[in-house]
């Protein structure tokens, strides 16, 4: 694979064409919004949690297909879990983009059991200007998740 | 055509790789490459002549003044101008913010009126909200046509007395759309305004001459017009210069310095406090040889060639949306398009795999950006290093671009 196909994988650009879980929360519910004031990049965020589990999720924003589709994909992979569960996602996914100093958490052996189609990202480390893209709907729900600590 | 081609060899960069292919640079509204003459200059300063300017009785002193000033004379001679009107600054930014600070604090009163247009880079807005926090005066803008040009219908209406300021670009860095400088510098008159001409985009690309403009000051930066980053000029009529207050204090601006006050040193030196950028003002004085040797004239005529070529081959391709003038007397070579639902930040990361620079994002111009009602372009821009190949060039990477986003 050249390094654009590793980029733009189709399930990067099936979730920039269809993101999923698009809106806002009516319920109770906290409020996130990120921005990349260099790109023009948005990403808005609700995220519900009861008891110390996210229970509902809801994005808007406009941005590339990395940003999106990170925002996208993250929305599929967080509702449900603890708030424990999900900073423990938050920091994998940050190794696995080198966000985050350490070894990528990735199983190469078991594509997807770590991160699920998160890892489809993985293309994005080899564009290093492209990485702040894929990191913001993750910058913003930590700050979605600390007001609920708060 | 216009075949600078010869032309190409002065840039040293333009031979390099980029991702495995030749560059193609086509960000120059961003900034310009620099010959090897401008290269050449401010490293001949610096082994030679290396010295700070002003008062120095020693050689290597005097040698770097009558350098620096030398350098002011050409970027003043090239715009038409007197030596002592162009006053160096670090760029058109901090031109526009000398004349908001330096001219609009101590005239502008609550009700004042600033006019400016949509298409205004941030540079040309930024300053004058700033100033009119301080002020009271208002900000009031001039809409745009369906082509992109500013919209000057409705002029007559929004001209009142109240209207100090009128501040507009000379050529869109976004659309390419060039300016209606004489209508705005014609209306500024007839209601005792001042008019503001920001000259980033306009100056580089077309001869300029301020005895025939009728603007009262004008700014524009020598990065992008292949001199070095760093420095700039501020443009002023002299009486418009006398009446600015400095904007900065410090050494080389005064005359006598008291306890309590201080007494300025004349137009232009009031306005360059601290040591001065000087290489950066050798370079500058450099770059405009070299736009001199090549001409004005011959310059704008390729860009105008190359954009129509531009213009054309990219209409071509479906899905893509170019935003601004398609005639090309009424625009520079600055060419702002949209392709489809590919983000513009992924098409510039598949331009550059092929090794072609083009730029993405809102461009500085965010009230514009809004008006369009799209959050960011990706604009290719030409100057006169550019040949028309590496237009095929962008075209076809833009196919693959298609390609790979699935659009059919």
């Amino acid at each position: 694979m050249t390094g654009l196909d590793e980029l733009y994988r189709e399930v990067i650009l099936d979730h920039y064409r269809n993101p999923r879980k698009q809106g806002t929360l009516s319920g109770e519910h906290v409020h996130a919004e990120g921005s990349n004031p260099s790109c023009g990049d948005e990403f808005f965020l609700d995220v519900a949690v009861t008891d110390g589990v996210v229970t509902d999720a809801a994005m808007r924003g406009q941005g590339c297909s990395i940003s999106q589709a990170s925002g996208s994909m993250m929305m599929d992979i967080i509702v449900g879990r603890t708030v424990e569960d999900v900073r423990d996602l938050t920091h994998k996914f940050k190794l696995m983009m080198s966000i985050e100093e350490g070894d990528n958490p990735v199983d190469p052996e078991r594509p997807g059991s770590v991160l699920g189609d998160l890892e489809a990202l993985q293309g994005v480390r080899k564009f290093p200007v492209r990485i702040k893209c894929a990191d913001l709907p993750w910058a913003t729900l930590t700050d979605a998740l600390d007001q609920t600590t708060a | 055509m216009t075949d600078l081609r010869a032309l190409r060899a002065d840039f040293p960069i333009l031979e390099r790789e980029v991702n495995g292919h030749q560059l193609v640079y086509l960000d120059s509204a961003a900034t310009t490459q620099k010959p090897q003459s401008v290269l050449d200059a401010m490293d001949d300063y610096y082994r030679f002549h290396n010295a700070n300017v002003h008062r120095g009785a020693h050689t290597l002193a005097v040698e770097a003044t009558e350098m620096y000033e030398g350098a002011r004379a050409k970027v003043a001679g090239f715009i038409g101008a007197e030596t002592d009107q162009l006053v160096f600054t670090r760029g058109t930014t901090t031109a526009l913010n000398y004349i908001a600070y330096g001219w609009g604090l101590n005239h502008l009163k609550a009700g004042d009126k600033i006019l400016v247009t949509v298409m205004e880079h941030h540079a040309n807005l930024v300053p004058w909200q700033l100033i009119s926090r301080y002020t009271g005066a208002e900000l009031v803008y001039l809409e745009l046509n369906d082509d992109l040009t500013v919209d000057v219908s409705s002029l007559d209406q929004i001209l009142t007395d109240d209207i100090a300021i009128i501040a507009f670009s000379g050529m869109s860095n976004v659309t390419g759309a060039l300016g209606p400088i004489d209508v705005l510098t014609d209306a500024a008159r007839s209601v005792g305004a001042i008019s503001v001409l920001d000259g980033a985009q306009l100056v580089p690309h077309t001869p300029v001459d301020v005895t025939e403009l009728g603007v009262d000051f004008l700014a524009f930066s020598a990065h992008k017009m292949l001199g070095p980053t760093g420095i700039g000029a501020l443009w002023g009529r002299a009486e418009r210069l006398e009446e600015m207050e400095p904007t900065e204090g410090g050494g080389e601006m005064i005359n006598t310095v008291d306890r309590h006050s201080s007494t300025w040193a004349p137009v232009p030196h009031k306005f360059e406090a601290g040591t001065p950028p000087i290489a950066e003002a050798v370079g500058f004085g450099a770059a405009v040889d070299y736009l001199d040797a090549v001409g004005m004239d011959v310059i704008a005529a390729h860009e105008g060639e190359l954009t129509a070529i531009a213009l054309e081959r990219l209409s071509e391709i479906p899905d893509l949306t170019i935003y601004g003038p398609k005639d090309i007397t009424k625009r520079g070579g600055a060419v702002s398009f949209e392709l489809g639902d590919v983000h513009p930040h992924d098409i510039a990361t598949i331009l550059d795999q092929d090794g072609i620079a083009v730029r993405a994002g809102h461009h500085c111009a965010k009230p514009l950006m809004k008006y369009l009602n799209i959050p960011a372009t990706a604009r290719a821009s030409f100057y006169l290093y550019n040949v028309p190949e590496e237009v095929d060039a962008l075209v076809e990477s833009l196919h693959k671009a298609r390609k790979l986003f699935g659009l059919t």
